[in-house]
């Protein structure tokens, strides 16, 4: 294996998978959406950019035959930020994209959600809502698939 | 986690400015290149260090740091926030290898000296020093040397001009060495020639 | 000899100019949005961001807004714009597996776990021209029907179960993923080399050597054992973090298919497979990419190379349109000196011929063809 493929193994073992989660809901989510949020958190919110956010691009992967090993598919723009706040939780974001914004928002959310006095909040107030929208736009993509689906079952002619 | 200091405020500039002076730093074997030196750098990582690590590394360069840098989180810490490189504790897989205790440097074949394919893969030494003008003179000759050159820095290893020597007789494999002091860097790529001046 | 410079760069000027306004076009007719491009024409977004090796819908629309809806001159300002940024690292392999399945049919089993699901596809509409989409009119929303929970399993599982079918082992082995972005092309290539190279290779180029493959030229065989299109979540493992992060999710479309079985002394015949992975709904060019990621296996399943499409070196020497439209377009530039050189030689010849016809003899080659040949 890898030295890198080692380290990812290892990390996932010990991968925070609460703080992974509420990055997944972060990184579905618009920029406008974590900045009310965050106002019901904690107004106005205090931090420092540890790096200036900056894009860049991220080589995504396929496997060969679906399965097998790794090639490189082609890249994406991916945006990424890295800030302190004052009780000294370092939060980070990497998402998909160019808006500096939403990485900015999502890594001060992450710093806060790992604090004990604000996650909650940041459950609440931010997340919260984000699941709810993308799950019923889940849903309804899904339902609207699943009238594409075959039936192959042929009608029965009832009695008249 | 002790926090990681914030970083320069224009990198893109700031970066490519570094990388020019270090070109032309190898382009000119022991010519002395004034640099600036990044903000709020990790001790015992020095201000022209860090910015040097900022300039020339990234996520395909794994690096290694020697006892004195590596006795500190803060240093790889920040290595990775500002770079995305990867600290390696295998010499022979570093990219970059960094020293803030050049005196004690390991053999420079324990580090990578690039292959006869890609002579290119090798590792560059980054060796923090006080000063130039401060030494054992020593008298470059080559490319980039219109004639011959004298380069003096200290503190370097007591065997410096017998390493570089074995150096330059692996050629064109070998190790590249980057000198930097609190505010200037110069260079020793494997292609220079070194005699040892009698004074 | 002289060329006036300045009344170059000011006729440049003038074009860019003119280019502007031929753009824009009749200004009594709405600028279009980018918006407009990534919601109404998707699929050219798609083939910009497959063929540009750069996902992001937003660039790709703007890139194609800005060709004048060019698709390979946009496709070269997504690769122009690649190099301005820096890269962070390689994502988590995509697990197409958990995919969360748009469109999913299979053309080697009828009713299969998870069925066949058309998703938004043109395959059963008529090729009638549709007039009354010139007109505007309001779309009604799509009909909704109780959504199947369980995952669809990849249609080679199921074949896997009675080890009919080659698998790939998921190594993250020692040798590092070739990158065609760092290291140039050498042959032989390894198969994720030429599958990066397939995957930024040209829709038509793939689409012409699979359809080869079909015809003859290079016998494969092939069933379309599962296309699958639909979203996937990308993950990077971030150094400074020290896990992989969750970036978000993007739209890719894969084709497996299963091809002429391959048996040997030691090993039973199994089927063999070609694989297919693009941006988007990018149906045809999933296909193609599998069509030729098999015929270039030629040499590993021990057939014969007689076919184009097996022909490694010509593949993925022309597959890509950048490369291919800029030797191509290459030949707009001056070739002024060149071309004296020619005249120079061809008006020789001539004079030669000239000459040999009035001396009553024009079939000896002079030494002076000879040369020119």
């Amino acid at each position: 294996m890898t030295d890198h493929a080692q380290r990812v193994g290892e990390a996932r073992d010990s991968v925070p998978t609460a703080r992974r989660a509420a990055m997944a809901v972060l990184a579905d989510a618009h920029a406008d959406e974590i900045e009310q949020g965050l106002r019901a958190v904690a107004a106005p919110i205090d931090y420092v950019e540890l790096r200036p956010v900056e894009t860049g691009l991220v080589m995504l992967c396929g496997r060969i035959g679906g399965e097998g090993a790794p090639f490189n598919l082609g890249e994406a723009t991916v945006t990424r930020a890295a800030v302190q706040i004052p009780s000294g939780e370092v939060g980070f974001a990497y998402i998909l994209g160019r808006d500096h914004k939403k990485a900015r928002l999502s890594a001060v959310c992450d710093a806060l959600w790992q604090s004990k006095l604000h996650r909650d909040a940041v459950e609440a107030h931010v997340l919260a809502p984000v699941r709810t929208r993308v799950a019923a736009e889940r849903a309804q993509r899904r339902a609207q698939t699943a009238a594409t689906k075959v039936d192959f079952f042929t009608l029965v002619r009832g009695e008249d | 986690m002790a926090a990681p200091a914030p970083a320069f405020p224009e990198p893109v500039l700031a970066s490519a400015v570094l990388f020019r002076a270090v070109m032309d730093a190898f382009a000119r074997p022991g010519e002395v290149k004034p640099i600036a030196g990044a903000p709020a750098a990790p001790a015992p990582l020095s201000p022209t260090a860090a910015a040097l690590a900022t300039g020339l590394l990234d996520y395909e360069t794994p690096v290694w740091l020697d006892p004195v840098l590596s006795e500190h989180a803060r240093v790889g810490n920040w290595i990775r926030l500002h770079t995305g490189a990867r600290v390696t504790a295998d010499p022979r897989l570093a990219a970059f290898a960094f020293m803030a205790d050049p005196e004690h440097a390991l053999a420079f074949d324990t580090f990578s000296l690039g292959t006869a394919d890609y002579p290119d893969r090798s590792t560059t030494l980054v060796l923090q020093v006080r000063g130039f003008g401060v030494g054992t003179p020593l008298s470059l000759r080559g490319p980039g040397i219109a004639d011959v050159r004298s380069f003096s820095s200290s503190p370097l290893p007591s065997d410096f001009a017998a390493r570089l020597i074995a150096n330059r007789a692996l050629f064109p494999r070998g190790v590249d060495v980057i000198l930097v002091s609190p505010d200037a860097v110069a260079a020793l790529p494997r292609s220079v020639h070194v005699v040892e001046e009698r004074t | 000899m002289y060329v006036a410079v300045k009344g170059g760069e000011r006729a440049i000027e003038n074009a860019h100019a003119l280019l502007a306004d031929v753009r824009r076009g009749d200004r009594s007719v709405p600028d279009i949005s980018l918006a407009q491009i990534t919601e109404q024409l998707a699929l050219a977004v798609d083939r910009v961001m497959s063929e540009g090796s750069l996902y992001d819908r937003g660039l790709a629309a703007l890139a194609i807004k800005q060709a004048r809806g060019d698709l390979i001159e946009a496709i070269f300002l997504l690769r122009a714009f690649r190099t301005t940024c820096p890269r962070f690292g390689a994502s988590e392999p995509l697990d197409t597996a958990s995919m969360d399945v748009r469109r999913r049919i299979s053309a080697v089993f009828k009713d299969l776990p998870g069925g066949q699901v058309l998703g938004p596809t043109f395959d059963y509409t008529h090729r009638l021209l549709d007039h009354g989409l010139a007109d505007q009119a309001a779309v009604a929303p799509p009909v909704e029907a109780a959504a199947d929970t369980a995952p669809m399993r990849p249609v080679t599982d199921l074949l896997a179960h009675d080890d009919l079918i080659e698998r790939f082992a998921a190594t993250d082995d020692a040798r590092a993923v070739g990158d065609l972005t760092r290291d140039p092309l050498s042959f032989p290539a390894a198969r994720d080399v030429r599958l990066q190279n397939l995957a930024r290779g040209d829709e038509g180029f793939l689409l012409a050597l699979g359809y080869s493959t079909q015809r003859g030229y290079g016998r494969t065989h092939p069933f379309a054992g599962e296309i699958r299109f639909g979203e996937v979540e990308v993950e990077f493992f971030a150094e400074e973090v020290g896990f992989a992060l969750p970036l978000g999710t993007i739209a890719v479309t894969e084709c497996q298919m299963v091809n002429q079985f391959k048996g040997s002394a030691s090993e039973p015949p199994r089927f063999t497979r070609g694989y297919g992975l693009a941006f988007g709904q990018s149906e045809r060019k999933a296909m193609s990419m599998a069509l030729v990621d098999r015929a270039l296996r030629a040499r590993e399943l021990g057939e014969e190379v007689k076919a184009p499409a097996q022909d490694e070196e010509f593949v993925l020497s022309h597959s890509d349109n950048i490369q291919a439209t800029g030797f191509v377009e290459h030949l707009k530039l001056p070739h002024h000196v060149d071309f004296q050189a020619e005249l120079g030689l061809v008006r020789q010849l001539r004079a030669e011929f000239a000459a040999a016809g009035r001396d009553g003899d024009n079939d000896g080659h002079t030494a002076l063809q000879d040369a020119a040949e």
